[in-house]
């Protein structure tokens, strides 16, 4: 197999990732891809361990726990917005724009 | 370029390993071009399913077992349901919406583009028919006498990175708390 391979789907992965951040709207789709960017992010992690040592395992390892910990604060603070504006809506969130 | 297609030419392209690899990345690719493009917020969930799984089966494909095992079960089994719960608590419309997009498609389409454009160059100037080879890899981490690649893991994590790791609980706890005092009705 060539290192190359991972690198580049991780690659797509991500692109489609930022396409859906700057894409969506609403609050639980942009966490979605923002959990396929830290994937692709971890694929490549295991595919540079695979290529040079181990320290890549480990640090996909914590990637995985900060990704949860990540989720968990995020899905409570667009739930807050929720009962607070009735709408997730991340466009309407402006009120720091000038 | 025309290297990197010598080298998928070549007889290693001809392994199994590489014939899963090619399947796994076409559902891949198709299952999360669904999820930032799909019009149900359930589906992008159920989507996004695939692609998690397929990203676990890609560790099993570098023989990375622990991690792999890991995926299955944070990913596959706490956070998708953890965003079920999120679409089922802030009540997203559960069938087809057509207001999950805003006008940025445009814009997201050219970041997009450059991005993978970007990163495909550097990936394929720096790499660009470098072998992943799994005998070496094996030779260097599991020394005489261990039990494996698992073993490997567990020394590393509670060797050389025994202070992030106690970091990274300490971070799980402070977001478990910040969670709770976020949602919590008072």
């Amino acid at each position: 197999m060539l290192l190359n391979q991972f690198l580049l789907l991780s690659a797509i992965l991500f692109s489609i990732g930022t396409y859906g951040v700057i894409v969506r709207k609403n609050g639980v789709l942009v966490l979605m891809s923002i959990e396929l960017i830290l994937n692709a992010v971890n694929i490549n992690l295991i595919a540079f361990s695979t290529y040079w040592g181990l320290g890549g395992q480990v640090f996909a390892l914590f990637v995985i726990a900060v990704a949860a910990a990540e989720v968990g604060v995020g899905l409570a603070i667009v739930l807050l917005i929720y009962r607070n504006r009735r709408s997730i809506d991340i466009d309407t969130l402006d009120e720091l724009k000038g | 370029m025309s290297n990197l297609l010598a080298a998928a030419a070549s007889t290693s392209f001809a392994a199994p390993a590489n014939v899963a690899f090619a399947v796994l990345a076409v559902f891949m690719i198709a299952a999360a071009v669904r999820v930032v493009t799909t019009k149900n917020v359930v589906h992008a969930a159920l989507w996004l399913v695939v692609v998690l799984g397929g990203v676990g089966i890609n560790y099993l494909l570098l023989q990375a077992e622990f991690v792999a095992m890991t995926q299955f079960l944070v990913y596959l089994g706490a956070v998708v349901v953890l965003f079920l719960f999120g679409t089922m608590l802030t009540r997203a419309p559960l069938g087809v919406s057509d207001d999950l997009d805003n006008n940025q498609r445009g814009l997201g389409i050219f970041v997009g583009v450059l991005l993978f454009v970007v990163i495909a160059f550097a990936t394929i100037t720096m790499f660009t028919n470098d072998k992943l080879t799994f005998e070496a890899y094996d030779g260097r981490v599991t020394t005489a006498g261990s039990n494996g690649r698992t073993q490997a893991v567990s020394d590393a994590i509670f060797g050389s990175y025994l202070i992030p790791f106690e970091v990274v609980s300490v971070l799980l706890l402070a977001a478990l708390i910040g969670a709770i005092v976020l949602a919590r009705r008072d």
